[in-house]
């Protein structure tokens, strides 16, 4: 008998209920939230998207990763490519191909093609920096983000440089916000579960062992690296026609900062964990952001001064990481009835002492 | 010849910048397996101590006026001071996690550094005049030098040369290298680990602090980002010279200084913006080649 029914059985659960919980949520956001609310939404199911993108590899293969923003970067800049109208490229665009200054593609076909793309210099780049060991890969996507980041906010010509690039359609709404994210957790989740998928985990967990199962590492980690980089891509197009304007600023630390934070508070290793991440965190952001703007008790006004939402979130990021080292979620996945997966054997606890020497 | 010359100590003033920024990371590196992304930001940190806190875009200059047999001595105090601090209150807690937590850690951390800063100076980069004389050019051998690459390489060459001895001829020195070398075997055979870790983390402040003051010195002002480009290419530098090795990373640093500036001066005009991302690339093609690394150390190959 196949083994991989009974894995679909036992695991379908989660992403059916991670869509069904968003749709709750942009449902009650569509038809009681605030125009400035539905804005928040749909932020948060754009890094929704980023996270569980995150989540496809750093999840699956345990190897942390700063370089993702620079494929949001690289996606947002190839829609605007392909759908700002043709008279507005010729001018503040000049150095496009020609047959990219003359093309304007309809949003649904633009946000797929950013995706590939974003896939596309994945694989390329993924050939490398996948060759080498743990931190060191990590420290090399970091690597990755600065050259991205180098190219994209010089090219002038190309990428418009430092400024911003206008006139993207602004075609996001809640909906489509909550279809992207549906998406991003379905191809997360597909992946997770595939042959690739369950590889990847047993390298993670036991490099050695997986590797004389005769487990081809560097391979299963690039294609977890393109599809995470796919998915990211996808976020980072919709991110683009949710602002209608694209800087390289908005693609840089921060950022990523702020995604990972949130993969780490919601769990690393569970997809349900990102999702929880993204919105717990979201609430704290958007909680502060009230506050600095100032909250009133009676006539008094109290505001917080700016900045110090940023600083919140660093400081919990780093109690959680004391507290709940494997985030809110412990690196669990939704469940109603036990889920074989997860009882995993504990890892050794020689795996902690071999990392540290 | 003179252009050959003005190349040469421009690469070797560079190199010497990313040097001292890969030696911070990776003497922590060395004891503790953290990848410090909080360095850039405690370059940052340093520079700003010697203003006053304001947000307005002339800066009050604070401790800068001391003069400089005392601003250099209270800025390494302070860089110490403040990496030992980050080890006391966050990182101590993370030993015998796993590096991606210690790693996101460092980063969070550095993120609520850089925002306070931003909080108290604002993100306007504000204008600091340190030593103006040192931007005289000297004649050397017919090429004009800024006195200030001449004081940089020097006290490169001087740090180096006294971490070497300290390295080999102290006990300290020792410990900290037999740390590097096997953490638990040290501890075992008799070293103190919260010792060491707090000197490697007090030398790595003061290493941070010498960065600020030469940056500072250099462009005449105090920025935020500042220390994050240096950072980054001190982490390139610790990669290509083998995580874990000392020298491998001061040599890196040199390397990654000189192909920089080469590319500066050979690449197209136009190119030149893209210079960064050369450099990477050059790197990519080093770790294709190396993935372990140019002098990867023998206790770096993982053993099962």
């Amino acid at each position: 008998m196949s083994q991989r029914p009974s894995v679909i059985r036992q695991t379908i659960l989660t992403p059916i209920v991670l869509i069904a919980a968003l749709l709750v949520m942009a449902a009650l956001t569509y038809y009681f939230g605030s125009r400035a609310f539905n804005r928040t939404a749909v932020e948060m199911f754009i890094n929704i998207m980023i996270v569980v993108g995150l989540y496809a590899f750093v999840g699956n293969s345990g190897l942390l990763s700063f370089g993702h923003i620079s494929f949001m970067c690289l996606g947002a800049y190839m829609t605007a490519w392909l759908t700002i109208p043709p008279v507005m490229k010729s001018i503040t665009l000049k150095g496009l191909p020609v047959w990219l200054l003359h093309t304007q593609l309809p949003m649904w076909i633009a946000t797929p093609i950013s995706g590939f793309f974003a896939a596309l210099i994945a694989l390329i780049i993924g050939r490398i920096i996948m060759r080498l060991s743990g931190i060191a890969a990590s420290i090399a996507t970091f690597g990755l983000l600065g050259v991205v980041n180098n190219i994209y906010s010089n090219w002038d010509s190309v990428t418009g440089g430092q400024g911003s690039i206008v006139g993207i359609p602004p075609t996001m709404n809640v909906w489509t916000g909550w279809i992207g994210a549906a998406v991003a957790i379905v191809i997360a989740y597909l992946y997770a579960i595939s042959r690739s998928g369950l590889a990847l985990r047993a390298t993670r967990d036991e490099a050695v062992a997986a590797s004389a199962s005769g487990i081809d590492i560097v391979r299963e980690r690039l294609i977890a690296f393109v599809v995470s980089a796919f998915i990211i891509g996808l976020a980072g197009a919709l991110y683009a026609h949710f602002l209608s304007i694209v800087n390289p600023g908005s693609f840089y630390l921060r950022t990523t900062f702020v995604t990972l934070s949130m993969l780490v508070v919601g769990g690393m290793y569970s997809l349900t964990g990102a999702v929880v991440g993204v919105v717990a965190m979201s609430v704290l952001i958007e909680l502060f952001r009230n506050l600095e703007k100032g909250v009133s008790f009676g006539s008094h006004t109290v505001a917080l001064p700016n900045g110090v939402q940023e600083i919140a979130i660093g400081i919990i990021t780093i109690v959680i990481l004391m507290y709940l080292p494997t985030g809110l979620t412990r690196n669990l996945e939704f469940r109603w009835r036990g889920w074989p997966l997860q009882r995993r054997l504990q890892r050794p606890a020689q795996t902690a002492l071999k990392e540290l020497n | 010849m003179t252009a050959v010359l003005q190349i040469v100590f421009d690469a070797l003033s560079l190199g010497s910048l990313y040097a001292l920024g890969a030696l911070g990371i990776a003497l922590i590196f060395g004891v503790m397996r953290l990848v410090n992304f909080a360095h850039g930001d405690f370059i940052a940190f340093c520079v700003f101590a010697m203003l006053w806190p304001s947000t307005d875009a002339a800066a009050i200059v604070f401790a800068g006026q001391l003069p400089s047999y005392l601003l250099i001595p209270l800025l390494l105090l302070i860089g110490a001071a403040l990496s030992v601090l980050s080890e006391l209150i966050v990182f101590r807690r993370f030993r015998n996690t796993n590096p991606a937590t210690m790693m996101i850690a460092s980063f969070a951390l550095g993120f609520v550094i850089r925002h306070l800063l931003l909080m108290l100076y604002s993100s306007r980069p504000k204008s600091v005049t340190l030593w103006p004389s040192l931007g005289l050019p000297v004649e050397f051998l017919g090429a004009h030098i800024p006195m200030l690459q001449v004081v940089t390489i020097i006290i490169t060459l001087i740090v180096l040369a006294t971490l070497v001895l300290f390295l080999k001829r102290t006990r300290y020195g020792l410990e900290m290298r037999a740390a590097a070398e096997n953490f638990t075997m040290a501890r075992m055979l008799g070293v103190r680990a919260n010792g060491v870790i707090l000197l490697a983390f007090a030398i790595s402040g003061m290493l941070a602090a010498a960065i600020g003051l030469i940056l500072a010195t250099n462009s005449g002002t105090a920025d935020i980002g500042m220390g994050a480009n240096v950072m980054l290419i001190a982490f390139i530098a610790t990669v290509i010279g083998g995580l874990g090795s000392i020298p491998g990373a001061v040599a890196a640093g040199f390397l990654i200084g000189a192909a920089s500036v080469v590319f500066q001066a050979t690449l197209p005009h136009d190119a030149r913006v893209f210079r960064d991302a050369f450099v990477y690339g050059a790197v990519i093609v080093v770790l294709l080649v190396r993935p372990q690394g140019l002098f990867a150390p023998k206790s770096a190959k993982q053993r099962v």
